[in-house]
């Protein structure tokens, strides 16, 4: 049975059926359940914007609020997850990462090779990620970037809710230590989910669009700008190719240069801060491995090289928009000079 | 037949002194094959700290687990890690406990309940939280017990860890192995309250005080807190008050030390020296049996080291294994 429901309740979803399946799974976090110890309501809040609603009444003990303290119980989900169990910790905002980071990458993602293969560590930390909300500098990050550069990660980030739950439940059963972003402007978007449980494998990249003159690949919430770029392009006779990654480690390298390979352009956008993020990855590997395919410049779009502002003024212009995607996409069909001097 | 007036039966006092024996040994050794350049990297050695892993760890099985410091290798000893995987580990051999992966920062034995040495100060008492969590879960009575020193005790890791297991009531025990120094830096200088036994009360923990040097007063102390821990009664904290007999790594000239302190400590505060000064003026043991667990630990050693400089090193191949479970 399919029905549309929100990113927000497809995650809800995925936990509740993967805590059903495993009793190993556990969840963590501050205020997952919400109002622990306090004189109102149990559950009262199920999560900071209530993606943990309800879990609690189903799985009681098994979600367990934390103090303020992402140090500590960041790390103590590594540690179970070392010693047997398969927790799924929230970081509320992954901005917060800066208070846990040391866990995360000093720790859970190395114990398997810095341990001779011995270990492993099935955790998840999921968290809000991106722009739009105006919530601001330290609430509003795409810090993707930071966790793919390091080897023994995984790195998800949906952008929508049939991809949300099948990749969320991938990353429960998965062994290595996950990242799960989730953009928290995407959590009210509706799409078709089954109510069955289905995992979607990783390192498969979804084409969500055909079209033989332009690759266009992105993830998360820019995904959808690139889409509206595309249909605008459409109306001028334009058929780009959008690939969501969906996963960004593992990442679909295959998808990326076959399209590549076909179109000859390709532009990346990206909610990341511009200096090493995946578009200049992207970038870096399709010119190594597909130059000769090339028949213009990659086009890069992100966001400038500042932190997120708070105006609402600011933070539109700071978002990759789909307008912004179109025109990096002329820029790749606009005859370069050097063709113009040939002809 | 002598009266023993000790709570351990023979057995296990000759069993102390071995573990004891063998992680002197051990190090000892290292120290003397690292100045010699045969060791890659660095090493921290727990030489004059024996009687705190040994007194802890005997209360032990391998269903409790530890976390354990840069200066890990009593700790690993203690615990039951295998000595020619150890060494084999330090010298970067692809028969070491890690496959070569990790060396003396990360020698790691899930099996036997030891998750890893950690270069990381402080980052061990989080994972502890989650290991004594995942025993609380599964109910098989099983604790966790992190180590610290007095540096890495003002690290929020660990304050914010004697917090976590406080308030999810966990069966933790938070270990400061102070041996007056972090790195170089006085622990009087660099701590700012007297005693640990604060802190521990400011996170509502009990807490204890040893001389880390007694055996068996770490021993008794620790035995009363793990029980407690086991028995559903909650985190505590001990600290062992310790001496260390070589520099913060080897390499260190120590000129931050005192004239004279080290020799007086070793002639004065050596706990492997005043255990078998305990046991054979007793008469419990005599020095006979003693000096054929010296002898047998030189051997075992010595074949350690023998192993270890025989054995493969890793090959190319190995560089990419191990990354992920799979990707």
């Amino acid at each position: 049975m399919s029905r549309k429901i929100s990113m927000k309740t497809a995650i809800n979803e995925a936990l509740d059926l993967e805590m059903r399946r495993d009793p190993t799974v556990i969840l963590m976090g501050e205020d997952i359940v919400g109002g622990t110890g306090a004189p109102g309501e149990d559950d009262a809040w199920g999560g900071v914007l209530g993606v943990t609603k309800g879990l609690f009444a189903k799985h009681g003990d098994r979600l367990l609020d934390t103090p303020l303290s992402e140090s500590a119980y960041i790390g103590a989900a590594i540690g179970a997850a070392a010693c047997g169990m398969r927790p799924v910790a929230e970081l509320m905002f992954m901005d917060f990462m800066g208070v846990c980071f040391d866990q995360i990458f000093n720790q859970a993602a190395k114990f398997r090779y810095m341990f001779g293969g011995k270990a492993e560590t099935p955790v998840v930390i999921r968290g809000m990620v991106g722009a739009g909300f105006r919530a601001a500098a330290q609430h509003s990050q795409m810090l993707t970037p930071l966790f793919t550069h390091i080897p023994g990660l995984k790195v998800v980030c949906p952008s929508n809710a049939y991809d949300a739950k099948g990749l969320l439940i991938q990353s429960i059963r998965d062994n290595d230590p996950v990242i799960f972003c989730e953009h928290k402007n995407l959590y009210g978007h509706e799409t078709e989910v089954p109510a069955e449980s289905y995992a979607i494998p990783f390192g498969e990249a979804n084409v969500l669009r055909d079209g033989d003159h332009v690759t266009i690949v992105s993830y998360g919430l820019t995904v959808h700008r690139a889409m509206e770029a595309a249909d605008a392009l459409a109306r001028d006779k334009v058929e780009a190719e959008v690939i969501d990654l969906r996963t960004l480690s593992p990442i679909d390298w295959d998808t990326i240069i076959d399209s590549v390979e076909r179109t000859g352009r390709l532009v990346v956008v990206d909610e990341a801060h511009p200096r090493c993020n995946l578009a200049t990855d992207i970038s870096a590997f399709v010119a190594q491995n597909a130059f000769g395919a090339l028949k213009a410049g990659i086009q890069m779009v992100t966001p400038p090289h500042t932190p997120v502002p708070f105006s609402p003024s600011l933070e539109d212009l700071y978002i990759p928009s789909a307008e912004a995607v179109a025109a990096a996409v002329r820029r790749t069909m606009a005859p370069s000079p050097r063709s113009t001097l040939a002809a | 037949m002598t009266d023993n007036p000790y709570p351990l039966d023979k057995a296990d006092l000759l069993q102390a002194y071995r573990t004891m024996r063998t992680i002197r040994e051990f190090e000892e050794r290292l120290h003397i094959d690292f100045a010699k350049g045969d060791i890659p990297g660095f090493v921290h050695l727990y030489a004059g700290e024996e009687a705190c892993a040994t007194g802890i760890m005997m209360h032990l099985n391998d269903n409790d687990r530890i976390a354990s410091t840069h200066r890990g290798h009593g700790h690993c000893i203690a615990k039951g890690v295998d000595v020619h995987e150890m060494m084999a580990e330090i010298y970067g051999r692809s028969t070491g406990a890690c496959r070569g992966k990790g060396g003396s920062m990360h020698i790691a034995d899930l099996s036997k309940g030891m998750m890893g040495a950690n270069g990381i100060l402080g980052a061990g008492a989080p994972l502890i939280c989650g290991a004594a969590l995942a025993a609380k879960f599964r109910g098989d009575g099983g604790v966790g017990i992190t180590f610290v020193g007095d540096g890495a005790s003002n690290q929020g890791t660990f304050l914010e860890s004697m917090n976590l297991a406080a308030v999810w009531n966990l069966p933790v025990v938070f270990v400061v192995e102070n041996n007056g120094y972090a790195e170089s830096t006085a622990m009087e200088w660099a701590v700012s309250c007297d005693s640990y036994i604060d802190r521990a009360t400011g996170f509502g923990l009990p807490g204890v005080t040893v001389d880390g040097t007694d055996f068996f007063a770490v021993h008794e102390a620790a035995g009363e807190i793990i029980r407690r821990a086991r028995e559903g009664g909650g985190p505590a904290l001990l600290e062992c008050n310790m001496v260390r007999f070589y520099g913060h790594f080897e390499g260190d000239a120590q000129t931050y030390r005192a004239k004279g302190e080290v020799e007086s400590l070793r002639a004065n505060r050596d706990c492997i020296k005043l255990l078998a000064q305990r046991l054979t003026e007793t008469g419990i043991v005599a020095p006979a049996e003693l000096e054929t667990i010296d002898r047998e630990v030189n051997a075992l050693i010595e074949d350690a080291v023998r192993c270890a400089k025989a054995a493969p090193l890793p090959v190319a191949a190995d560089l990419l294994k191990d990354v992920y479970v799979a990707y």
